[in-house]
Formats: C-alpha cells, structure tokens, sequence
C-alpha cells in the first residue's frame, strides 16, 4: 500500500465518521452562523461583533445551553469584502448547516448575503445600518442596528428644537455614508430642514479640508453633519476644527465606538450624535428600562475582552438574543419556524433598545431607542 | 483668495506624500528596473511602528527613530531574501515579488499591530496656524518641510558622497559601473535600505493628520505611483512634481468641481499628459538602442 492510498482510505473513514456523527448532533445543537468583517477596512465593526458573539454563545453553554440545546457558533471572516461574504453564506447554508444566521458586519457584505439566505430560506439577523435591507421587508431577513433613516431623524429633530434649520452635508461615497445621505435628503423636508451644501468624498481620503471649506463658505449655514462611519468622520472631524468652523457639528451612529474619540482627539468635544444607550449605560438614570441590559452588556464584555465597549458589539449582542428567544419559544430548532419566531418578537430588551418585530417591520426599533448625545472632555454624555 | 489658499494647502500636504512615496519607487526603479510595491507598506510600517512603540512607553521621538530602523530592516529583508535570491529573473517576475512582499507585510502587521485605525499625537500641537484667512495645521509643514530636507538630503547624497555617484553611475549603466568596479549588488540594497526609509518617515510625519493603520500603504502605493508616472518614472525632481502636482488637482477637484468626481479628475489628467507626452513631464526621451 503506498503512502498516498493510505491516506486516502484514512480520509474515507474519517468522513464517514463525520457523516454518521453529523445527523446526532444535528438535533442536539443549536448551529447558528455568523459571516463577520473581523478584518480588514470594517474591522472596528466585525471585531467586537465576533468577540461578543463567542463570549456569550460560551456562557449560555456554560449555564447549560438555551431549552437544554447547546449552540454551535461557526463563524468566517469576510475581510469586509462582500464577494467573499457570499461564499462564506453559501458554505454556512449548504455545508454547515446551519439554522439561523447573525452577522454581515457591513450594508455591503449584508446585501450581497440577502439572495442565498432568501433562497435557502433560512432566517438572517443583519448587523448592518442601511435601511435598504429591511425596506423593502425580506421574508427571511431581519436587522438589530437603528437605521440611517431614524439617525437622520433623530439629528434632524434636534437641529428643530435648536431652531437650526439651514445645514451642510459632508457624507462619504462608502455604503453607509451614500445610503445615510440619501435618507436624509429625502427626510429632510418633513422635519422643515434644508440641506444648504451636499459635499462627499472618498473611503480613503485622508483630507476633506477642500470640501470642507466649500461648506463653510455657503451662505446661511447653521449647522453640518456628516454622514459616514470608520476613520473618515474623524478626519473630517479634526478638519473641520482646523478651519475654525465653529457651527454646531453633528455625527452619525456609525461613529459610536470610543475609537472616535481616540483618533478625533480633542476635536471630538462638541460633537453630537444619535446612538444607543449603551454608551452611556452608567449615566442612565435607574428609572430607564434599558438600563439594566446595557449595563450587564457592558461590564461582562468589557471584563472578558479587556476593550471599551461598543455599539457593534451590542448589535451582535441583540442579534444573538433574538435568535435564543425564538429558539425559545417555538422550543425548535427549524429555520422556518425560527423565522416566524423571530418576526413575532415582542418587546425584547436589547442594548440598542426594545424590540417588537412586526410582518412589515424586521427592525423593530422607534425613534426612542436613540438618544442624543454630545461628547464632553472625550467622554459621551446625554444631551439635554 | 482664502479659498484659493486653504486648496493650496491641502493639495501641497498630501502631495508631499505622494511626493516621498513616488521618490521611493524612484530610488529602487533607478538601481534595479524594479518598481517595487511594497513602498507603501513602509510608509505603513513606519507610522504603526512607531505609533506601538510610542505606546509601549517609548518617548516619540525614540519611538520614530527606532521605526525608522526596523522598516529599514525590513526593506533590506525584502531585497536579500526575496529580491536577491531571485537576481537574474525578469523585472515582471521581480515587480511580481514585491506584490507578494506587500501582501505579506499587512498581513503581517495585521497580527504584529492590530486592525484598528491609530492616530499619533502632533509634533507641534494641533492649533492651526491661520494665513490670509486660510489655515494650515503645524504638522502639515512638518510634512512638507520634511519631503523638502529629505530631497536635499538625496540631492546631497547623490552629487556629492562617493557611494551616491556609485548608485547614479548604476542606474545608468549597470553593465559599465560594475566593470568599472562598483558592487552593483550592495547599490541595490542600499536603494532599498534608503526607499524604506524614506517611506518610514513619510508614514511617520503624516500619520498625526491622516491617522495610521495596516492598510493605509495600498492607497498610498497607488498615488504615489501614479505620481512617479507623472512626473517620469526614474527622475526623482519628477516624482516630487508629480506628487505636488496630483495632491494639487485632487485638492481643487474637490474644492472648485465636484468633490465625487476629485479622484476621476485627478486621473484624467494624468492619462491626458502621459498621452502627450508618454514618459512622464520629466522624463527622458526614451531612445531605443538598436
């Protein structure tokens, strides 16, 4: 026998043990997928995302699993290109298995994912921002994260109670900033704002100062906002403070993680944004019912992971949960019944907030789930 | 007139840049016909060497230099251990080498560092400094006055020292210098030595403004070789033009037309004056020898 055949009947066997073992296992585990960006440009996203998801599917085992069933996490990082996102979704549906799907860090990723969880009808929990991929409503698609839509919303809504109405728009031309500049565009009207100066640029531009001092010299400005995620608003941040621009400045969610405030540095102080309460669960007052989660959230990963907490990480936190509550409820493991499970979702506390999903709603999030806030001295704190 | 200026301004920092990454591949094109690109990854190197030794308690400009050693070692590493080995084959399987190389660089920074975006603290402060209504931040002239005492510092080294003529002398003539006894080899290595230098302290100046992470060396690979194609592959006053002069048109693009269309319009123009003329604003007529 030579030493290529032996191999050969060593592999044979050991699949067939596979194989035999797989359909045993099957019933008893709970298989849940997750196609992450944990490196590459959208790392600060699928990173936290990936290390949540493994540290809590670890303590639900721990305490004994979900209705007695162990989950089995498999996870693939994407590097954040969406190509290859869609070859790590078909392997999870046609190779793993698996019964339920939370991840696709980014909108992009996200949307390539869409069409093989629809065909293989199995349900997927988007940890992406765009409203695109619940809007239209996907039967087996469902998102955690607030959308572009609401953030605009919510940023327009306090320009009004600031009496701002005339606004600059710096967005970048990546997904999340080209989808958010488009929803503010068209909720603009509704909230009396009007968009003054609509300047983009690229992912990785590492000076907006040009389009920048566009905006500045528009006549009327009041306020500017910037619409984008990653490294870009931190530059667009520190530009903004170098030209002196001294209007009142807004961000978007996307920039809700502490490595804003690191890059933007002492540029970061005055700046507002929409997010969860999760950045400022300590500064919550007792009464608030999300109180609790956020803070549980916060300290068990921060104590496990040694890293400030972020709102990514939470998504992936609500993702996980919703799937372990449909589990659940239907006390089943079958994608199809999953999926309804998860659509009948109903008040769910998450760390981004209360989650009632409806046939038409696959967010379940309303405006107060956001909350306004201002970073003071490089630290988040509730506005008004 | 202020806008004018503050475009001016940012053109001419990210141009000096794309200035230093186009001289890099200058110097290595010039001794050895390879355009080498793994030269952003230096600039990479450089910024997340010293970002990470700054952190470990290093005082910053202990840190810089010590990043400045290492990615010079580095570029030494890759001439003897993947361009050296090879010597004797084609320039496209050499060039082929150095994108390999470049790959395995971010990866490797990737485990070395880490993923996230890293920013290191100014030089000088970050009050801007405010000129005829424009402003321009301190460390934009760090950046500048850096590119401009690292090109006196080339042109010095090239007209005066021995070991520059040597390196002149090879990149005319590779055949000649080494009959007339110069170690064309150790010239080689040298311009990679010097290329990862030049790239570490480009990536040190300007990781204050532009922060600093893995992967920034890709975009900037890309720029800075457009630049040194602009300007004329092998002349390193063209690689500074063409660096100048692509941060320029990206800054007015953006500033006067449409800030979507800066990078197209930057490329425009670059394929309309190499479609005049075909080897760049400064380079030499090329004259094929028969």
């Amino acid at each position: 026998m030579t030493c290529h055949s032996a191999l050969k009947s060593l592999l044979g066997g050991a699949t067939l043990a596979l194989a035999l073992a797989a359909p045993a296992l099957a019933q008893e585990t709970i298989k849940i997928g997750a196609v992450l960006s944990a490196t590459g440009p959208a790392s600060f996203l699928g990173d936290p995302e990936e290390k949540t998801l493994k540290l809590y599917v670890d303590r639900l085992n721990a305490a004994g699993g979900v209705g007695g069933r162990k989950i089995q996490l498999v996870t693939y990082d994407d590097g954040g290109d969406a190509n290859k996102a869609k070859t790590f979704a078909q392997r999870l549906v046609e190779e793993d298995k698996v019964v339920a799907m939370v991840g696709g860090s980014t909108t992009g990723t996200t949307m390539a994912m869409i069409p093989v969880f629809e065909d293989a009808e199995v349900p997927f929990i988007s940890l992406a921002g765009a409203i695109e991929i619940v809007e239209p409503v996907r039967k087996f698609v469902f998102k955690t994260p607030h959308t572009d839509k609401m953030a605009c919303e919510k940023i327009f809504d306090d320009l009004k109670k600031r009496s701002l109405a005339k606004i600059g728009l710096v967005s970048g031309t990546g997904g999340f900033g080209a989808s958010m500049r488009k929803q503010c565009l068209a909720v603009a009207a509704k909230y009396g704002v009007e968009i003054v100066a609509d300047e983009t640029y690229g992912p990785k531009d590492t000076d907006v100062t040009p389009q920048l001092t566009k905006i500045k010299g528009t006549a009327g400005l009041q306020a500017v906002v910037n619409a984008d995620f990653g490294q870009g608003p931190a530059i667009v941040t520190r530009n903004y403070r170098q030209l002196g621009i001294t209007l009142p400045f807004y961000q978007s969610h996307g920039v809700a993680s502490k490595q804003f405030i690191d890059l933007a540095g002492e540029a970061a102080n005055g700046v507002r944004l929409p997010a969860s309460a999760l950045l400022v669960a300590d500064k919550l007052p007792d009464s608030d019912p999300q109180k609790k989660t956020v803070v549980d959230y916060k300290t068990t990963f921060e104590e496990n992971t040694k890293q400030p907490v972020s709102t990514f990480g939470g998504h992936a936190y609500d993702g996980l949960m919703m799937v372990v509550d449909a589990v659940k409820r239907t006390n089943s493991t079958e994608p199809k019944k999953l999926r309804d499970a998860i659509e009948a979702t109903k008040g769910l506390m998450g760390t981004a907030g209360a989650i009632t999903m409806t046939p038409t709603d696959h967010m379940g999030l309303d405006l107060t789930a956001f909350r306004m806030l201002e970073i003071k001295n490089g630290e988040w704190t509730l506005a008004n | 007139m202020a806008e004018l200026l503050q475009f001016i301004f940012s053109g001419l920092t990210v141009g000096a840049v794309y200035a230093l990454v186009a001289l890099g591949f200058t110097i290595i094109y010039n001794a050895s016909d390879v355009v080498n690109f793994a030269q952003g990854e230096f600039v990479m190197l450089g910024g997340m060497a010293t970002v990470f030794l700054a952190a470990a308690g290093l005082p910053l400009p202990l840190a810089a230099i010590a990043a400045v050693v290492i990615t010079v070692a580095v570029g030494l590493g890759l001439y003897l251990f993947a361009i050296k080995p090879a010597r004797g084959a084609s320039a496209v399987t050499l060039i082929i080498i150095t994108i390999g190389a470049s790959i395995a660089l971010r990866g490797a920074a990737q485990i070395v560092f880490d993923k996230q975006f890293h920013r290191l603290p100014s030089f000088s402060g970050d009050d801007p400094i405010h000129i005829l209504g424009a402003t321009i931040l301190p460390q934009s002239l760090w950046v500048i006055g850096g590119a401009g005492v690292i090109l006196a510092a080339l042109w010095w080294f090239f007209r005066v020292t021995l070991t520059g003529k040597a390196v002149l002398a090879t990149a005319a003539n590779r055949l000649a210098a080494s009959l007339v006894g110069i170690d064309t080899r150790f010239v080689v290595g040298l311009s990679f030595a010097l290329s990862a230098g030049i790239g570490a302290i480009a990536g040190i100046l300007v990781a204050p403004i532009t922060l600093t992470s893995y992967e920034v060396g890709t975009m900037l690979a890309l720029k800075g070789f457009a630049a040194a194609m602009l300007g004329g592959m092998g002349n390193p006053i063209g690689a500074v033009a063409g660096g100048l002069l692509i941060g320029l048109l990206e800054a007015f693009g953006a500033g006067y037309l449409s800030s979507t269309y800066k990078d197209a319009f930057a490329f425009v123009v670059i394929l309309l004056v190499l479609f005049v003329m075909p080897g760049g604003l400064f380079g030499a007529r090329s004259v094929e020898r028969v």
